[in-house]
């Protein structure tokens, strides 16, 4: 069904499109978490953070590719733009989660735990962070399941992945190209969706 | 502290209640309010509140909604602090306290509970405990020891998550993990007021008993005077921030104030 040609490049753009997810996925994570327990902790940094975000988010995914391309040191053409691009709008997601979900911590709870005398890193990892973590995990999924879905547009700026399937597809009118982009990519928001759905499940508290 | 204060302090003593046999000289003061406020934007919450409580004692902090009771409380482990004025555990400003140091040693239990719901019946008794870095075994030890204490079978609970457990039970644990690191003083904020009355009654009794038992200096806020009145060995009853009476359950049932009037007339 699929024409052996396609095969071996199938292959490869999807092992490319994995690997910008994943770089973007994690400095997303390793980044937003973070900035998301510092909103929590100061209230005056998040209308700026919080609106710096969301305004990344309402950017075009294509113009913000087109925007990056500039500027020095982050910008020019290739992978690196493109997982930059794909960090600016995972991060929203997972900042907004992270706050939700601590901010979400039954006050009676953390009051329990300040009165019992849990120093302020004790009340995060002990208490804060188990007790936010399935709303924290429930931003990483939607973060990963759209970065998925952008990462294609990533090819538009020479970033390669699942998108040149697309996009040559789309030049050259040939179905069978935008498919063989389009399929894999969806078959990888659904592996990645599942994949969260049973670490969600293996971790709740049940 | 300079002599004119210890002074003070010393005149300021009879003002306050030395109960029964009269030897209060030599008693270790626990806990001592020092003419404490407290102002949150215009409104004064706490006015001038002042009291000292000797060791073993269980004072119930009476009021109404909004009387301050509640805060006055989460003064004692730093929770609040006064605008003006100083609370005192052990003749040390908490203020002065390693506030960490201060918290791990009173025990606290709270009307919502606040049980971990993520830890086990067992690491949430033995939690402070564990973070006073006791060995794992002595832990283990005391929280079966505890959940005995309190009326839980351990082997049944131990391993057990807080919502699994009815309200009574919970609140059992919460009293447990109060106990737990052998602290000097016990806070109670309205314990038992969403419990149904037959469990608040057992539970009542239970803190009695522990009460006389363990002879742990405890405040125990409260708006309910037929708690107050069984719980307290002494009642103070608070007013708009203001400390109204401050006697024994038997003073109190005879004392003349508007106040304490209202609060009779509710038996």
């Amino acid at each position: 069904m699929i024409p052996p040609y396609l095969l071996q490049e199938m292959a490869q753009l999807t092992g490319e499109h994995f690997v910008l997810v994943l770089s973007a996925m994690a400095i997303a994570v390793g980044a937003g978490i973070p900035l998301g327990v510092l909103l929590t902790r100061r209230a005056s940094l998040r209308t700026p953070l919080l609106g710096f975000a969301n305004v990344m988010q309402t950017i075009p995914s294509l113009a913000l590719f087109g925007f990056l391309i500039p500027i020095p040191f982050i910008g020019g053409i290739g992978k690196r733009t493109a997982i930059i691009a794909l960090v600016l709008y995972a991060l929203l997601p997972i900042l907004r989660n992270t706050l939700a979900g601590i901010l979400g911590v039954d006050a009676a709870v953390r009051e329990s735990a300040i009165a019992m005398g849990m120093t302020g890193r004790q009340l995060l990892w002990e208490v804060e962070l188990p007790l936010a973590a399935p709303t924290i995990l429930a931003g990483v999924r939607i973060a990963t399941v759209t970065t998925i879905g952008t990462a294609t547009i990533a090819a538009a700026i020479g970033a390669g992945g699942l998108g040149v399937f697309i996009f040559r597809g789309i030049a050259s009118v040939d179905s069978t190209q935008i498919l063989a982009g389009a399929i894999p990519a969806a078959l990888l928001a659904l592996l990645s969706d599942g994949g969260f759905s049973w670490i969600e499940r293996r971790f709740s508290i049940s | 502290m300079d002599r004119s204060r210890l002074a003070l302090r010393g005149k300021s003593l009879d003002r306050f209640l030395s109960p029964e046999d009269g030897t209060s000289d030599n008693k270790e003061v626990a806990l001592e309010f020092r003419d404490v406020s407290y102002r949150v934007g215009g409104n004064l919450i706490l006015d001038k509140l002042s009291f000292r409580m000797e060791a073993g004692r269980t004072l119930v902090l009476l009021g109404r909604s909004g009387s301050g009771k509640t805060t006055a409380l989460k003064m004692v482990n730093g929770l609040l602090f006064p605008t003006s004025g100083q609370v005192l555990v052990e003749d040390r400003p908490t203020t002065d306290w390693d506030l960490i140091q201060l918290r791990r040693g009173i025990g606290y239990v709270i009307q919502e509970v606040g049980l971990f719901p993520h830890f086990t019946i067992s690491e949430n008794v033995g939690l402070v405990a564990r973070l006073q870095g006791w060995p794992p075994d002595r832990v283990k030890a005391r929280v079966a020891e505890l959940l005995h204490q309190v009326g839980l079978e351990p082997a049944q609970f131990l391993h057990r998550h807080p919502r699994q457990l009815s309200g009574g039970q919970r609140q059992r644990v919460g009293v447990a993990r109060a106990l737990a690191a052998e602290p000097k003083l016990l806070l109670f904020d309205e314990p038992f007021g969403a419990l149904d009355p037959v469990t608040r009654v057992e539970l009542q009794d239970q803190f009695l008993e522990l009460r006389d038992r363990l002879r742990i200096t405890s405040i125990f806020v409260t708006h309910d005077v037929r708690e107050a009145l069984r719980l307290g060995t002494e009642i103070a009853l608070l007013c708009r921030g203001r400390l109204e009476v401050l006697t024994t359950p038997a003073e109190f049932v005879k004392s003349s104030g508007p106040e304490a009037c209202a609060f009779m007339s509710t038996l």
